[in-house]
């Protein structure tokens, strides 16, 4: 079997977001980049699965929809393990668009298992994993927090509302992973950094797709008034705030 | 023309989520002069399902399809799909919950109809047709443009409220077809509670961090949460060390809520926890550390040892609810 992983390059969290003047896009500069949190978890899960189950994986690969800027996260999947990797091309302009373009390069490679974060940190989308999966007329199941694949079967848990399910899907299929996955994220070994430079970054023009949306501008949130800090000898008064002034309760 | 509201039916119930939905698709529904047709899958009274017409729902369907039990997303969306066409929707509107984002993006891709991921508010505009949504999980709006005929929303959740909108619904059954292609997935076992009140649709959440120092002293949030009619919830480290369970855990790395009002008890206000709870219509905070991070995100806070506040909040809460 073959797994494919989805790597999204998005700002750490304790970025600051600043805008550009028009407030049309976002003021990249100082921003430090990394893989965004699920998928790294995804990636370390599929490693997890590579290394135990007795060559029933063949090939960890990695992919990313994206102009040469993220290469540098590339490459740390791989050097956090992946064994290969591919860019496609283009700076996508939605997570339609970003699915399409997978889409292409999945058809040209083939994958068993497609494995997807719930969301990335930057648009908070939750949408490549599932229209990868529909554009590829494959299976897909969403909120998985566990998964294993024994005898050549893959077994599942996805989080449903108020509980747990567990579960088999036709193969093959994208899973769109969450917490649960795998507990650490992999970090890059020194080895792993030097390995990775010669490991196989292939870029890939684009497949010529188009996008559904765009963003026509970005507003930030009006900042917060201060906080009221109420004594704590008198809680009560908190209580009557919630309910007459904030009316909440 | 149609709104295409998708709701869900809980052991043959719809919760306040779901008529929040139909609300915000009435006023969809208004501004654009058309009407709402909300869509539920399960079995369900016509009773309940005349509830929706107190939000604006003109019409309900119902499919009541044995293999429709457990969700298989495939073959969810091709039944929003079918309906979409049957009603001939423009925008189709789902919860940015467990079942949307199954189903959303699926739908979004079968239909090439552009979707706004967990909107926060109706369109700013119609035409081009604008709704903004959270990014950078809540530190910049972004204002998404869609540009395709029929459109897809999901909302997030206490983003709207309930409006009441009555007109008289009528309830049709609807037999959807299936391909090949649909039902790739089994499940085998679930294991749910119900009756319980989900982290990621209270209006309140109780919450307890690290400052609570152990599992032992979890009783008054539990209690805290019950006289509030709340669901409970922690920070990360505490999950992580097995006081409470993972399902509780919000955050970056966790749930990420939206309730009317959140209680965070002995959390220091780290940047990833707040990327979980920003959303929050009010936050009150109660930390011994007034210099705490969470302090800058509450809304109302106390200074002071959680131990001895938790009790009194306690006793407050009583107090109010016998004068209510
Ligand atoms: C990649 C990454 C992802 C993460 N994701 C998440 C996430 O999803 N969710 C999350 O919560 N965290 C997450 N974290 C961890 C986060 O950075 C913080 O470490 C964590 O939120 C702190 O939890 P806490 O506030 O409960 O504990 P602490 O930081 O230990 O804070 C405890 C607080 O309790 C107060 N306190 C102590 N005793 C008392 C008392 N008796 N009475 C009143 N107050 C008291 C202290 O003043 C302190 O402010 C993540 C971190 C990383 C690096």
């Amino acid at each position: 079997m073959k797994i494919l992983v989805c790597i999204s390059n998005v700002p750490d969290t304790t970025t600051k977001i600043k805008l550009s003047a028009d407030s049309k896009s976002v003021d990249t500069s100082g921003i430090q980049w990394v893989i965004n949190p699920w998928d790294e978890l995804a990636l370390t899960r599929a490693l997890e699965l590579k290394e135990t189950t007795g060559g029933a994986i063949e090939k960890v690969t990695v992919a990313t929809v994206g102009t040469a800027e993220v290469e540098p996260t590339l490459r740390k999947a791989l050097a956090i393990g992946a064994d290969d990797a591919f860019r496609v091309d283009i700076n996508p302009q939605d997570a339609y668009q970003v699915a399409a373009e997978l889409t292409g390069l999945i058809k040209a490679n083939p994958y068993d298992i497609i494995l997807c974060g719930i969301e990335s940190s930057d648009y908070n989308g939750s949408a490549v994993g599932g229209m990868l999966a529909e554009l590829l007329g494959i299976a897909s199941v969403s909120s998985v927090s566990s998964l294993s694949v024994v005898n050549g079967e893959v077994q599942l848990t996805r989080e449903i509302d108020g509980g747990k399910e567990t579960m088999v899907s036709s193969l093959p299929f994208t899973a769109i992973v969450q917490k649960g996955i795998s507990l650490e994220p992999r970090i890059p070994s020194m080895r792993g950094i030097m390995t990775a430079r010669a490991k196989p970054l292939q870029v890939v023009p684009s497949f010529g797709t188009e996008s559904l949306t765009l963003i026509s501008g970005f507003k930030l949130p009006a900042p917060k008034a201060a906080c009221h800090i109420v004594d704590g000898e008198n809680v009560k008064d908190l209580i009557r705030l919630l309910h007459e002034e904030a009316k909440v309760i | 023309m149609s709104i295409l509201v998708y709701i869900e039916n809980r052991e043959g119930k719809f919760h306040k989520g779901a008529f929040e939905l139909v609300s915000y698709a009435a006023r969809i529904a208004k501004d654009t002069n058309t009407t709402v047709v909300a869509l539920s899958i399960g079995e369900i009274t016509k009773e309940e399902m005349s509830r929706a017409g107190t939000y604006g729902a003109s019409k309900v369907i119902t499919v009541n399809v044995p293999r429709l039990t457990a969700l298989d997303n495939a073959a969810y969306t091709s039944v929003i799909e079918q309906a979409v066409s049957l009603e001939a929707a423009t925008v189709v509107v789902l919860a940015s919950g467990f079942t949307g984002k199954a189903i959303a993006p699926r739908l979004s891709a079968r239909l090439k109809a552009g979707l706004v991921p967990a909107a926060v508010t109706v369109p700013v505009s119609y035409n081009p047709f604008v709704i903004r949504k959270k990014t950078f999980n809540g530190k910049a709006l972004a204002e998404i443009q869609v540009n395709t005929a029929i459109k897809i929303i999901t909302l997030n959740p206490n983003s709207f409220g309930l409006h009441e909108m009555p007109v008289s619904s009528e309830i049709v059954e609807f037999q959807p077809a299936f391909s090949e292609r649909d039902f790739g997935t089994k499940v085998l076992s679930t294991d749910k509670q119900v009756g319980k009140v989900l982290l990621t649709e209270a209006d309140i959440v109780v919450s307890g961090g690290r400052g609570m120092k152990g599992p032992e002293n979890w009783g008054p949030i539990e209690e805290l949460a019950g006289l509030l009619g709340a669901a409970t919830s922690c920070s990360r480290p505490v999950a992580d060390e097995g006081w409470r369970s993972h399902t509780e855990h919000v955050g970056q790395t966790g749930k990420v809520i939206a309730p009317i009002l959140y209680f965070a008890l002995g959390i220091s206000g780290a940047i990833q926890h707040v990327a979980g709870v920003s959303s929050s219509k009010v936050i009150v905070a109660v930390n011994k550390d007034p210099e705490a991070p969470i302090f800058s995100v509450a809304d109302y806070g106390i200074v002071g040892d959680v131990q001895k506040v938790l009790p009194e909040l306690i006793d407050a809460v009583k107090a109010f609810k016998a004068n209510a």
